[in-house]
C-alpha cells in the first residue's frame, strides 16, 4: 500500500551476522550508556527537602476571593455551577441583609457554596466563567481524607480569610 | 609456637569472616545505589547519609519478620537450605591469598588462611556444594515454583562449572600450579599478570563466574517474571536474606577469585621499584586487591543493569554449544604455544 504520510519505514529482517551474534559489541555499547547514566544528573527531587515548583498555569484547589474591604466577592450567580463540566459545584442563595454591607459585596450572597473535591476535575472552567472574579483555582494540592463526606469542602474551606486591607497598605507603604 | 600459630590463623579467619560479610552487607546497598545511580534516580538514601545505615535497617527488620515454614514443607531440608548456601559461600574464601607476609618483630605472617597445594580445586568443590543449597532449598518448600527454579539452578550450575573448570585448565597449563599463593606469586608486577596470556580464558571464566552466582543475565534461578522468586519463593525472614546475602559473598568471592588468577591479586605495577619495605609493600598490596575486587563487584552490578536476562535455551545454547568448544579451542592454542615457545624461544 501508497504511504500517505512518507514516515512509514520498511525494517529488513537480516540473519545476524558474526560481529552481531557474537553479543560482546553490544553488550560493550549497552555497558557505556549505562555508565553514561551513572555520572548523568539525576533527575529526582529529594522531596521533604526540595520541592519541585509548580508551572505557572497550574490549578489547585479552588478559593472564594474576598474584595479589598474583605467583602466576599461571590454574589451566587450561578454560572460556576452551570459551567461546570463535572457538576462538582452547588450553592445556595440569600439576601443581604442590612447592616452586613461589610461583609458581602453584592445584594445577593451564597449562603453555602460547596465544591465536591472528587467530582472536580480541576479544569478551571468556574474561574473562567466567573463574571466577579470570585474564585480562583490557585491553591495547592487537595489533601487526603478518610471519609467521602470530607472531600465536600464548604465556604469553611473555600473563603480565603479575612485581612485588614487598610493595615496590608500602611505595612507596605 | 603452635598456639601462637593458631591465634595468628584464628585472628585471620575471624578478619576474613568480618570483612566477606561487612562487603556482603554493603554490597546490597552498593548494588541498589548502583541500580539507582543507572536509572538516573538516587537509590536509597535516607537511612544516615547517603543511605549508610540500610543495610542495618535491612537487617533489623529482616530478624524482625515472621518467621514462616510452610505446611507442606519439609522442616529439616527447608532450614538446611540457607545454612548449606551460607556456609558454603563463607568457607571458599579459606585458600584467597589476601597478601603477602607480614613481618611482626621475628614473626612472618602469611595473609591467608590456608596455603593447599589445591587451592583451585577446593574453591571449586565448594562452589560446586554451593548449588545444594539453592537445590534442597527449592525442593524443600514443596512449591512448584520453587522447585522449577532449583532444577534450573542445578543444570546451569553444572553446565557452566564445565566451561569454567575447562578455562582454568588453559590457565593452570600456564601456571603449571594449583596452589593460589603461587599463582599470584606469579604474577609479579604489571606485565605478568594472567589476563595478558588468557584473555580468552578470562573471558569464559568471567561469564561462568555470573552463570556461577545466579546474577543478571544469568539469574534463572530466581527470575521473578517467570517464577515469582524462584527458589526462595517460600523463603520469609533471616532464611531469606541468608539466601540473599550467600549470593553477594559468592560474588565477592569470585571477583577476589577473578582478580587473583587473572589480574594479579596483590600485585601491582613497580611494586618492588619504589622502595618500600616488605611490610608496606603488603599492606599496600592488600589494598591493591581489595580495590581490584570491588572494581569486579561494580562490574556485577553494572552488568545486572544493562543486560536483560537470558532466555532459557540462549543460556544452555550458550554454555554447552559456545562455552565450552570455545574453552577446548583455547587449551589447544595455549599447549601449541608452550610448545612452540619452549622449543624455538
Amino acid at each position: 500500500m501508497q504511504s500517505l504520510s512518507n514516515r512509514k519505514k520498511v525494517l529488513e529482517q537480516k540473519p545476524m551476522n558474526f560481529w552481531e551474534r557474537m553479543y560482546l559489541p553490544a553488550i560493550a555499547r549497552g555497558l557505556s550508556i549505562t555508565i553514561k547514566y551513572f555520572f548523568q544528573p539525576k533527575a529526582t527531587y529529594k522531596y521533604p527537602e526540595v520541592q519541585r515548583p509548580y508551572s505557572k498555569n497550574f490549578r489547585g484547589q479552588h478559593s472564594l476571593k474576598r474584595d479589598e474591604e474583605g467583602r466576599e466577592r461571590c454574589t451566587a450567580c450561578g454560572l460556576c455551577a452551570l459551567s461546570c463540566p463535572a457538576e462538582a459545584i452547588t450553592m445556595i442563595s440569600a439576601e443581604r441583609q442590612k447592616g452586613e454591607e461589610h461583609l458581602y459585596r453584592e445584594e445577593k450572597y451564597a449562603a453555602v457554596y460547596e465544591i465536591n473535591m472528587l467530582r472536580c476535575i480541576f479544569c478551571g472552567l468556574c474561574e473562567e466563567a466567573c463574571p466577579k472574579e470570585a474564585i480562583f483555582l490557585d491553591g495547592s494540592h487537595v489533601p487526603p481524607e478518610q471519609l467521602r463526606k470530607d472531600f465536600i469542602y464548604g465556604k469553611d474551606k473555600l473563603v480565603e480569610p479575612r485581612f485588614d486591607y487598610k493595615k496590608e497598605q500602611e505595612t507596605i507603604a | 609456637m603452635e598456639s601462637a600459630l593458631l591465634l595468628e590463623k584464628t585472628i585471620l579467619v575471624v578478619a576474613v569472616f568480618a570483612i566477606t560479610l561487612f562487603i556482603a552487607m554493603y554490597s546490597t546497598l552498593v548494588e541498589r545505589k548502583v541500580a539507582g545511580f543507572m536509572q538516573a534516580r538516587f537509590g536509597p538514601d535516607r537511612a544516615g547519609p547517603f543511605g549508610l545505615l540500610q543495610p542495618l535497617a535491612d537487617g533489623g527488620k529482616f530478624f524482625f519478620k515472621e518467621e514462616i515454614i510452610p505446611a507442606g514443607a519439609h522442616k529439616a531440608l527447608f532450614i538446611a537450605g540457607p545454612t548449606i548456601a551460607m556456609f558454603t559461600a563463607c568457607i571458599s574464601s579459606a585458600v584467597i591469598p589476601w597478601g603477602q607476609e607480614l613481618t611482626i618483630g621475628d614473626r612472618v605472617i602469611t595473609l591467608q588462611v590456608a596455603d593447599i597445594n589445591v587451592g583451585v580445586l577446593y574453591i571449586f568443590g565448594v562452589v560446586a556444594l554451593g548449588v545444594y543449597g539453592i537445590m534442597i532449598g527449592g525442593w524443600a518448600s514443596n512449591n512448584k515454583y520453587a522447585l522449577m527454579g532449583a532444577v534450573r539452578a542445578a543444570s546451569q550450575s553444572i553446565s557452566y562449572e564445565i566451561g569454567m573448570g575447562l578455562s582454568l585448565i588453559a590457565l593452570l597449563m600456564v601456571t603449571g600450579t594449583l596452589s593460589l599463593k603461587e599463582i599470584v606469586a606469579q604474577q609479579e608486577g604489571f606485565v605478568n599478570w594472567n589476563i595478558w596470556v588468557q584473555p580468552l580464558g578470562f573471558l569464559i571464566f568471567i561469564v561462568c563466574a555470573f552463570a556461577e552466582c545466579n546474577r543478571v543475565p544469568f539469574d534463572l534461578a530466581e527470575c521473578e517474571t517467570e517464577l515469582i522468586g524462584g527458589y526462595n519463593v517460600e523463603y520469609s525472614s533471616m532464611k531469606l536474606a541468608f539466601y540473599m546475602f550467600a549470593e553477594y559473598i559468592n560474588m565477592f568471592v569470585s571477583s577476589s577469585l577473578m582478580a587473583a588468577l587473572y589480574f594479579g591479586g596483590y600485585n601491582f605495577p613497580f611494586m618492588y621499584d619504589l622502595g618500600l619495605s616488605q611490610n608496606w609493600i603488603t599492606i599496600i598490596g592488600v589494598l591493591v586487591f581489595f580495590a581490584k575486587i570491588l572494581a569486579f563487584i561494580f562490574f556485577f552490578m553494572w552488568i545486572r543493569w544493562t543486560v536483560p536476562r537470558f532466555r532459557y535455551d540462549q543460556l544452555m545454547r550458550l554454555g554447552w554449544k559456545i562455552l565450552i568448544p570455545l574453552a577446548v579451542a583455547n587449551i589447544v592454542l595455549t599447549g601449541i604455544v608452550t610448545i612452540v615457545k619452549d622449543t624455538y624461544f
